[in-house]
């Protein structure tokens, strides 16, 4: 399918992580709370209520605009969208039609080797609808999430395989999670895809004839949504059929997408100004507020760990990918860089990357979940460093730190595991007092067992009481006999 | 301005009414009366005026992210012609076919 190639739009629906919903004072918080026990008459939609706008919605989506690198046009207002649906309950929903709160932006990131930048027509606020129950001849409506406040990220088609789609989603889940404007949970839904996909020869200029595809649940299934749909547009056009346009579902099960023709007469949305809410008019002194609080992007995180921490762009990739992890992993070169042995940032990084990230990934757990602190890990790394404990003892360190929360020193205590090396600091002291003491060595090899007491005694003495005596003991005794 | 008939039956269509031809002839005359009286407005010169989205000269009106309690369910059910599992309860919706 060389010869062909897609141009690929998605619409991204991001949940915003405000304590209330968008135009009315109920928790937006419904995931596990019991069937409308999170609603009001506003987002009910009983006549005669009106909507208040919550400021944070706003304020989220502004900044998820400017981190997009949007313009934030200083008048902006809302619209109603009519369709009837049962989880609808006011006949409408209330977005942003002509006027969103931010336009023309762009997402830069690298794929397969390249860098790519895919535009981005608009970032508008809206409500989420109910959630509806199928049971038998009935269905059961649950308004928990209806007026959850709801982002809509709508790109160019400027994405041109599968592959680019989905890392522009991964690009864009890990902005939203940095600004900690959404949970982007994409299995919780609270992160979702939409796609608009055209076929043509490669090489041409005009677009294809789009079609939609939903019903994605996964990156994966985007991913392998788009590959399909690609095919079978190709294999249309090679055949000289035309390309319908059309709302096709991803069925995962079937791994195939199917027409969805029940909705021909329902794209009839009739926006309209919504007479309920005042517009906004967006100062630029607010833009500039808001801007403020922007934390520093994964982007620019990644190229600042290659530049100071002189990582490769792929571990600073990883590292950065999560704010959390890239937040204890800073802390961790911070306090590498005080105190006697000095750990370089790479070194953290090997750990962090290699034992902490096979840890996590066997155990599914989060940074948040991780039990020790960056000192924690800079103490076992030194510990290695150090030599008081090797590379593999290190690494059984960790897994008891990840599973107890003990310290590095308490678990090398406990386990005995300092022994080890005991052993190479010991031999040269052992091999010392042996040499400075010819008499009693005579006396026990002769079978005087007890001038071993004194020979550990010169030992200690010479350790000055931190060695293991029974450490000692054993060792000397090894010593004696290659000396027998 | 007159609607045609088939613009009658698409709004109709859209909110879920069921007309008979009757009815769809008179609203026919009706509503076009009412695009005619509307069309007057065309007639204005705007050419000084500015955009406007709302007829009230109020804009940011705007709530703080705090949560209040919700309403008690019983009393937001109370009204509900049928409901079921602590729902409201509606004939049975198809979703959008995959087949």
């Amino acid at each position: 399918m060389a010869e062909y190639e897609a141009a690929i739009g998605l619409e991204v629906h991001a949940q915003l992580l405000t304590k209330s919903k968008m135009f009315c004072s109920c928790s937006a918080d419904y995931a596990g709370a019991e069937p409308n026990t999170r609603v009001c008459p506003v987002c009910l939609g009983m006549p005669g209520m009106l909507p208040v706008i919550n400021r944070k919605a706003v304020e989220f989506t502004i900044m998820t605009g400017m981190a997009l690198h949007c313009q934030i046009p200083a008048h902006t207002k809302w619209d109603r969208k009519n369709y009837p649906y049962p989880d609808l309950p006011k006949g409408y929903q209330i977005s942003q039609y002509d006027l969103p709160l931010a336009i023309n932006g762009y997402l830069a990131f690298d794929v397969e080797g390249e860098r790519k930048r895919v535009g981005i027509r608009r970032v508008h606020l809206e409500e989420d609808t109910g959630r509806l129950y199928h049971v038998e001849e009935a269905s059961l409506v649950d308004f928990n999430r209806s007026g959850v406040p709801l982002m809509e990220i709508v790109s160019e088609p400027d994405i041109r395989s599968p592959e680019e789609a989905r890392e522009y989603l991964v690009q864009l889940r890990m902005i939203l999670r940095y600004l900690g404007v959404s949970t982007a949970d994409m299995e919780a839904g609270a992160f979702r895809c939409d796609a608009n996909i055209s076929v043509r020869r490669q090489g041409e200029e005009v677009l294809g004839v789009p079609v939609e595809v939903k019903n994605m649940n996964s990156f994966r299934a985007v991913k392998l949504a788009l590959e399909y749909e690609l095919v079978r547009q190709s294999v249309l056009l090679t055949r000289g059929e035309p390309i319908e346009r059309e709302t096709r579902g991803w069925v995962s099960s079937e791994n195939r997408t199917v027409s969805q023709r029940s909705k021909e007469e329902a794209h009839d949305y009739r926006y309209f100004p919504e007479p309920d809410l005042p517009p906004l008019e967006v100062a630029p002194a607010w833009v500039a507020e808001i801007g403020e609080r922007i934390p520093e992007l994964p982007e620019a995180k990644r190229q600042r760990f290659v530049r100071d921490y002189e990582l490769s762009a792929y571990d600073a990739g990883v590292l950065t990918a999560d704010r959390d992890i890239a937040g204890f992993y800073e802390q961790a070169v911070e306090i590498g860089t005080v105190g006697e042995t000095e750990i370089t940032p790479k070194v953290i990084s090997n750990w962090v990357t290699g034992e902490l990230f096979r840890l996590m990934k066997e155990e599914n757990a989060g940074i948040e979940s991780v039990n020790f602190s960056p000192t924690a890990l800079v103490g076992l790394i030194r510990l290695v460093q150090q030599g008081l404990i090797n590379a593999n003892a290190g690494k059984s360190v960790l897994d008891e730190m990840f599973r107890t929360g003990q310290s590095p020193e308490q678990i090398v205590e406990a386990k005995g595991l300092a022994q080890i090396s005991e052993v190479h600091a010991l031999a040269s002291v052992i091999r010392q007092v042996l040499d400075d003491n010819p008499k009693p060595v005579r006396e026990y090899l002769e079978g005087k067992k007890q001038a071993l007491g004194f020979l550990v005694g010169q030992v200690m003495r010479a350790t000055r009481g931190k060695a293991n005596p029974k450490v000692v003991n054993r060792l000397l005794q090894e010593a004696l006999r290659e000396r027998s | 301005m007159k609607l045609s008939r088939q613009e009658v039956e698409h709004i109709a269509e859209l909110a879920k009414l069921g007309l008979t031809d009757e009815e769809v002839e008179r609203y026919q005359d009706q509503l076009s009366s009412i695009l005619d009286y509307v069309e007057m407005l065309t007639k204005l010169d705007t050419k000084d005026a500015r955009p406007m989205a709302h007829v009230l000269p109020v804009s940011n009106v705007m709530r703080d992210d705090h949560v209040h309690a919700s309403f008690p369910r019983d009393e937001i059910l109370s009204n509900a012609p049928d409901t079921a599992d602590g729902c409201f309860r509606v004939p049975l919706v198809l979703e959008e076919s995959n087949s």
